[in-house]
């Protein structure tokens, strides 16, 4: 069974059925989708596949390409920050003691064992007026209060008249913190991946040689993680883009983002040409990120060989 | 390894693979092999049929009833729009009642097999809608208005000012996700229905100009962020706010004096459904006095059923909230079936108002 080529039955058995799979259930599809977007509607319920580009023509609207630049920008803010806090958790979970190092990881795979929904609903719970951040934050302003009148500053209200709550929640702010809250864990595993099979000693060689940690890091660490880095980089970026539930739940007025615009072709009005056509720009937009990925590994696999 | 290729056809491999298919068999579509199995599939809304009304419908005729649940007429219509995936009975809002029947997705419906249509109000046995009754019957009805915090408001409002033009409650209030155009040309003086695209846009730039003052627009949750007090007033339906209504008594709910949604939800059959004659045996049993008012009495909303308020209190018939007076109602519009090129612009300029 060393190669397939040895056993072709094995492998045309074993990979029969998921191919079959793929191809029923999500090229078919695709491809219905992708004629679609080429369609116009007849009357309410029919489309006519006249092969236009009306519907891509109609989705370069400024209006639109506005919400696509939203979108793409939501989700690059959200890929930088999951970056920047997923780097010193997947470091310390690299660095940490065996017998601790499954726990952490468990810690971090937990949530994917919960629904997204329910995952933002707890968030709405914490972050709304009445919710538990707000509830801590009127626990201090309480306690504040209490050490201004021992002190007996208390007549003068320098804490304000009450207590103001903090509106975290329907704005764009609440979007991206639930959006980093989602997609941190899929922004760990690879940066954890990577740091793991890196070769500890060229850190020892690195600072034996005189270089700072933080040089070391920068200038060892980080290059020989890079194929972690595009790794989660992309599997943070995508779905982000596509992202639909997080920003209807926990969105204000201003956060709406191509993923509903499409979900709003699709029901209220009725347009599915439209829709298809949006969808296919954006996995337009999905194909070239994976490019561009392709291009960097292949330069960095270059850079490793030689 | 070698042996591979030169499996044996034995008696078990052979008693394996028929046990195989005939599992297989069982886990495939459902087909009617009998004439009509006593089944009905009903797909309605969240909480919107009595407490024992299907189980009570069960005893009596010994059909068993299948509930599925939807959250709004988009789903209903999309689910619907390729094929009707095995429903007997729906619940669409008028406007989409119109929808369906121009695209030709509901059955006409068979009088002879529903014998308590005599029940119904004489107010809604007819239907701009729907001439004659042949595809619909109607079930409850009500209006779209402002719930509000009693305490949290300087006076009770009587206008859709407080929502669309004022910034008196500036983040505390909240607007519904659809509806809100035609809403605010309702402010404005035009009519619900108005398909003139200069109204279109005015009640845009009003929304635009007010969107700072406004939290969110919430799906269909309005009444809960009134209830735990994320906003103070909120556009919602009638029977939601009536519903927190009942938990807390500082929430009142007003019809705006300039007019607002006057809709009704009609039972219909849509084409295709697998058991025609259970679905009028069911929607016959809705249109019952007793089992009218035992479903109108669980989910407070208003029933088009005559029979069904002869026997209900006075609690429900004299509340205003579900039953406003005819003053009010002279002023609501129902909503009616645009045309698809309406849809488009209105499509459009509810994008540019949620956009940035």
């Amino acid at each position: 069974m060393e190669s397939w080529r040895r056993n072709p039955f094995v492998f045309w058995v074993t990979s029969l059925p998921p191919t079959l799979w793929l191809l029923f259930f999500f090229l078919v599809p695709l491809g219905i989708i992708w004629v679609i977007s080429f369609g116009e509607k007849r009357g309410v319920i029919d489309i006519e596949i006249t092969w236009v580009l009306d519907n891509y023509w109609r989705a370069f609207d400024p209006l639109y390409l506005e919400i696509f630049w939203k979108s793409l920008w939501m989700a690059f803010a959200t890929t930088a920050i999951c970056l920047i806090v997923a780097f010193p958790v997947a470091f310390s979970i690299t660095f940490a003691p065996p017998r601790i190092k499954p726990l952490l990881l468990l810690l971090i795979i937990l949530p994917f064992w919960t629904n997204l929904l329910i995952r933002t609903y707890a968030l709405i719970a914490v972050l709304r007026t009445k919710g538990m951040v707000n509830f801590g934050l009127e626990w201090l302003w309480d306690q504040g209060n209490w050490l201004l009148t021992l002190v007996g500053l208390g007549d003068l209200q320098l804490l304000g008249a009450a207590f103001d709550p903090l509106q975290l929640l329907y704005n764009n702010t609440a979007v991206v913190v639930g959006l980093v809250y989602v997609h941190l864990p899929f922004m760990v595993l690879p940066l954890y991946a990577a740091l793991d099979r890196m070769d500890r000693s060229f850190i020892e060689a690195s600072l034996d040689l005189g270089a700072g940690h933080f040089r070391t890091f920068l200038t060892i660490v980080v290059p020989l993680a890079k194929a972690g880095i595009i790794s989660g980089i992309i599997i943070t970026f995508i779905p982000a883009l596509g992202s639909f539930l997080t920003p209807d739940l926990l969105g204000g007025t201003d956060s709406q983002i191509i993923a509903n615009v499409i979900e709003r072709q699709f029901k209220n009005a009725n347009d599915w040409p439209f829709g298809a056509a949006l969808s296919f720009i954006l996995m337009y937009i999905t194909f070239i990120a994976l490019t561009l990925r392709a291009f960097l590994a292949r330069g960095s696999s270059a850079m490793e060989a030689g | 390894m070698r042996n591979y290729g030169k499996r044996r056809f034995s008696r078990r491999n052979f008693l394996a693979g028929t046990g195989a298919v005939a599992a297989g068999l069982t886990l495939g579509p459902k087909m009617g092999w009998s004439q009509e199995e006593a089944q009905v599939n009903f797909y309605n809304w969240d909480t919107y049929i009595g407490e024992t009304t299907l189980a009570d419908f069960e005893d009596a005729t010994g059909i068993a009833v299948k509930l599925d649940l939807y959250a709004d007429n988009d789903e209903l219509f999309t689910k619907l729009k390729e094929g009707n995936p095995g429903y007997d009975l729906i619940v669409p809002t008028n406007d989409y009642v119109e929808r369906m029947i121009l695209a030709d997705m509901l059955e006409h419906l068979d009088h002879s097999l529903i014998t308590n249509i005599n029940n119904i109000d004489p107010a809604f046995q007819e239907a701009e809608f729907d001439p004659g009754r042949k595809f619909s019957m109607p079930y409850m009805w009500g209006t779209l208005g402002i719930g509000y915090r009693k305490s949290a408001v300087s006076a009770p409002p009587d206008s859709w000012k407080v929502l669309y033009d004022s910034d008196e409650y500036a983040g505390r209030i909240a607007l519904l996700s659809e509806s809100i155009l035609e809403i605010g040309m309702k402010y404005l003086g035009y009519s619900y229905n108005d398909t003139d695209p200069a109204h279109i846009k005015e009640a845009e730039e009003l929304l635009i100009k007010q969107k700072p003052n406004i939290k969110v627009f919430a799906e269909d949750n309005g009444q809960d962020l009134l209830a735990s007090g994320e906003v103070d007033l909120t556009m919602e339906w009638n029977g939601d706010i009536l519903q927190v209504m009942e938990e807390d008594d500082d929430i009142s709910y007003v019809v705006p004096k300039e007019g607002s949604l006057l809709w009704q939800d009609c039972l219909c059959i849509p084409k295709g459904a697998p058991h025609p004659k259970n679905a009028h045996a069911l929607m016959n049993y809705i249109l019952d006095a007793e089992a009218g008012a035992a479903i109108a009495d669980y989910i407070y909303y208003a029933t088009a059923n005559k029979a069904a308020r002869a026997l209900l209190s006075d609690d429900y018939n004299m509340n205003p909230a579900i039953f406003p007076s005819d003053e009010t109602i002279a002023n609501c519009e129902p909503s009616v079936y645009l045309g698809e090129e309406v849809i488009r612009l209105k499509d459009e300029a509810l994008t540019r108002v949620l956009a940035g």
